[in-house]
């Protein structure tokens, strides 16, 4: 019975006569997740980032110490035990506690410049591919300058000029990232801009603020998904590189590129201090890796016949 | 048409997708010898899968199976890799639509042919040259010294297949496959290039399959028009009989192009019978 | 009768190369005219620049009465639209049916895009049921006749066809044949159409032009190609190859 029902909304999805747009819709998007979630690491990849985001969300809940306040007293440097599993760090705090507040910075680091990033480099990219001539020709060497130094030096530049903090880093990353996104785009735009289908829109006498965000915009975006997935690892090593030069996440803020920093000074006889933040660091920019490639396969419009 | 030069029987190619498997060619039986045969069929109607499979040029997740499948008696499905390679390019060659995906981009047309000749047969540079240069005559390329040293972005759709024609006859073949050979052309120039074809099968007695869409052309072409439907033949027909043709889908495929001198409006259209891919 | 389209003179050029070297014609409100010729004749061309597509560098193009200047105001797509050759590309991949063919209404601000988006999908024998499919759920056909109904959907009084049957195999072409003339027919349209095969050309139109390397090589009927009265030998050309090989 159960079995019976659950195949006919699949046919329903899979549906090549949809009769809503809802309908079109979910197909589509079920499709897509077909394809994503036929590859196994992908899908380890996004219980990760979930789990992220439990964590975070749940950040009060898990812990049982305050990530900030410790006990100089009766804690310090203690090793990973039934009390504190992670153990403590120099100034007696809870170093779980710390990696799992620590959740909720590293995602607040994220998503700011994914947010702020991905529409600056989409917005460039497209107005840059669709106009082309000296729109295009200022546009793109403007990134040229931005791609013209090293990420963290750059950011490293920014943040000094702004003042160390964890939003000025945001800043700073943000600032800094958005210059692949623009070269993305506009590779995109310049193979959909002579299409037919772009044509029949002008041809529909559509202004071209209007074709930009509405038909190019959208076949760029799968991509620029996949690739700001993909660096999201390098954002939060940026992020944490920041952090453990002083420039990121002030004291006593629980970030794990500054837990690291501050580890360093017993890593050889204290190793867990260091260890816990970078391993949390490490299974986070792995999840994300694992995620952006298997949206690669399952959004790429390249790939098959979407 | 004593000597059969190649023979299929129950040929079949699968392709596994995302659905399940399907079939292109679902058991197609011909025989042909030293004659013109047309394939013709509409899109999807298997008839380039048809040539891919006896060429053996199949993409390798698809599958190929035959009760029989001979070239000159030699069974082409339990050959090694490398006796069906050496064997294609010097005793069946093939040509396909656009000579622009299939002459290589960087290397002078000159030089695509002789490379060809001496992969099959063993003849000194300056000789190879020499027949390279014969066979762009053969194809009334009017300076073949000249074309021989051209890029193939350097010459026109149809010099490109005038070159691609050379290269594929320079070894000699027994048996050509063209796939849609002049469809990529002008009509001027389409008549061009198939007198040269004409011309080079009759001199040279080989067998060719002419795989097109073209009804027309392919029955004023060939001497003898197998029809396509869904994977299936389902009609082998004279070309000079092709008036009394009586499958109802090779007479739709005839009347629903619009002729010079013919009036009609509406045009025929072709009721497409299930039982047609039965 | 009054002229629908009027070219004289235009000249179209792409990095100094002429693709289009002062061709003039007249098309009658009403009529369907044809041009023919084969690659690099210039008469996709002559169909780009009138919609704008193709950069115009001398010559007039009037339609309707009105001499277009430069730039094509939103009242010109209203009178004009057009049918490019590949259905597989002229389809935006990510749309359903239902986006391509509201995107027009909604750039000219008509209301009644419901009852019209329906009556187009009918007038093109799709019916409802295709309306929420993707391009990639559609055949060749199916995917030339959504064409039509999105050019069809602003009521323009002009339609520009380049190829549109050139990439369907040839029963889907006759079905897409007689519903264009069906089109035609209905909505009383002027009909410029470009083709490669004289056939088809002679079967949709009244009167064409030949052209070769962006020139006119002679302007005819339907009734004297089709009584091989043509006095340029480039035309005879073309009919001879129209009928087929022929050995010798």
């Amino acid at each position: 019975m159960t079995a019976s029902v659950v195949l006919s909304r699949r046919e329903w999805l899979l549906s090549d006569r949809p009769a809503s747009r809802l309908q079109a819709r979910l197909g589509r998007a079920y499709v897509a997740w077909r394809r994503f979630s036929a590859n196994r690491l992908a899908l380890i990849g996004m219980l990760i980032i979930i789990a992220l985001l439990v964590v975070a969300a749940f950040a009060d809940v898990l812990t049982p110490y305050s990530p900030t306040v410790g006990d100089l007293k009766n804690a310090r440097l203690l090793p990973p035990g039934a009390a504190h599993w992670f153990g403590t760090d120099d100034l007696g705090r809870d170093i779980y506690s710390r990696v799992v507040y620590g959740a909720r910075w590293t995602l607040y680091v994220v998503i700011l410049v994914a947010i702020i990033a991905a529409p600056i480099g989409l917005l460039v990219g497209t107005i840059a591919g669709y106009a082309g001539g000296w729109t295009d020709t200022i546009l793109m060497r403007i990134t040229d300058i931005f791609l013209a130094f090293p990420k963290l030096v750059l950011a490293l530049a920014f943040v000094a000029a702004l003042g160390p903090g964890i939003e000025n880093a945001v800043l700073a990353i943000a600032i800094t990232s958005w210059p692949p996104y623009a070269r993305i785009a506009r590779a995109e735009t310049l193979t959909v801009r002579n299409s037919d289908y772009i044509k029949a829109v002008q041809l529909m006498g559509a202004s071209p603020f209007r074709i930009v965000l509405r038909h190019i915009m959208p076949l760029c975006i799968s991509s620029l998904i996949i690739r700001v997935t993909l660096d999201m690892a390098g954002i939060i090593l940026t992020a944490a590189g920041l952090g453990f030069l002083g420039l990121g996440a002030q004291p006593p803020l629980p970030e794990w590129g500054a837990m690291i920093a501050s580890g360093r000074r017993f890593i050889l006889d204290q190793w867990w201090v260091a260890a816990a933040p970078g391993a949390a660091i490490l299974i986070v920019s792995l999840g994300f890796n694992l995620l952006g490639d298997g949206l690669r396969d399952a959004l790429d419009p390249r790939s098959g016949d979407q | 048409m004593s000597d059969t030069l190649l023979e299929v029987d129950d040929l079949r190619v699968t392709f596994p997708t995302r659905t399940g498997l399907v079939q292109a060619v679902r058991g197609v039986s011909f025989s042909l010898g030293r004659e013109r045969l047309g394939i013709v069929g509409e899109s999807g109607s298997g008839k380039s899968q048809t040539g891919r499979a006896i060429m053996g040029v199949t993409p390798p997740q698809a599958e190929v199976s035959a009760k029989k499948l001979a070239f000159d008696g030699m069974d082409l499905l339990s050959m090694s890799p490398r006796e069906r390679r050496a064997l294609r390019g010097s005793r069946i060659a093939m040509i396909l639509q656009d000579p622009k995906y299939s002459l290589d981009p960087v290397m002078t047309i000159g030089r695509q042919i002789v490379e060809t000749l001496r992969t099959h047969e063993k003849v000194s540079k300056a000789e190879a040259r020499e027949r390279a240069l014969a066979m762009l005559q053969a194809v009334q390329i009017r300076d073949p010294a000249r074309v021989f040293d051209l890029y193939p972005h350097e010459v026109s759709g149809g010099m490109g297949q005038r070159a691609m024609i050379a290269m594929m006859l320079v070894t000699g073949p027994e048996l050509m496959i063209a796939d849609e050979p002049t469809s990529a052309l002008d009509v001027t120039v389409q008549l061009d290039v198939l007198k040269i074809l004409d011309k080079l099968v009759a001199e040279r007695g080989m067998g060719l399959i002419f795989i097109s869409h073209d009804l027309r052309l392919v029955s004023s072409f060939c001497d003898r028009v197998v029809v396509m439907y869904a994977g299936k033949i389902v009609e082998q027909i004279k070309a000079s009989e092709l008036r009394d043709a009586q499958h109802p889908y090779t007479r739709g495929l005839l009347n629903c192009m619009p002729r010079i001198g013919f009036e009609r409006h509406p045009l025929p259209v072709l009721d497409r019978k299930p039982e047609w891919a039965a | 009768m009054t002229a629908s389209i009027t070219v004289e003179g235009l000249e179209v050029v792409f990095d100094r190369f002429r693709a289009l070297k002062g061709v003039s014609l007249e098309v009658s409100e009403g009529e369907s005219y044809g041009l023919v010729g084969e690659s690099g004749s210039g008469k996709s061309t002559l169909l780009r620049a009138i919609t704008g597509l193709a950069p115009v560098s001398a010559g007039t193009v009037t339609v309707n009465g009105k001499t277009l200047g430069k730039t094509r105001d939103k009242a010109f797509y209203r009178e004009v639209q057009m049918v490019f050759q590949d259905p597989y590309g002229s389809l935006h991949p990510r749309q359903t049916v239902d986006r391509l063919l509201q995107e027009p209404l909604a750039i000219h601000g008509i209301a009644d895009g419901e009852k019209r988006i329906e009556r187009a999908l009918d007038e093109v024998g799709l019916g409802k049921g295709f309306r929420f499919r993707y391009a990639h759920q559609l055949s060749g056909g199916q995917r030339q006749r959504v064409a039509i109904a999105r050019a069809l959907i602003l009521e323009p009084s002009i339609l520009l066809l380049d190829e549109p049957t050139s990439a369907l195999d040839a029963s889907v072409q006759a079905e897409v044949l007689n519903l264009l003339e069906e089109v035609r027919r209905r909505r009383k349209l002027t009909f410029l159409m470009v083709s490669h095969d004289l056939a088809i050309i002679t079967h949709m139109c009244e009167r064409l032009m030949v052209m070769q390397n962006g020139e006119a090589v002679e302007t005819l009927t339907a009734s004297q190609l089709i009584g091989h009265r043509v006095s340029e030998d480039y035309t005879r050309n073309l009919l001879r190859a129209s009928e087929g090989f022929v050995r010798a």
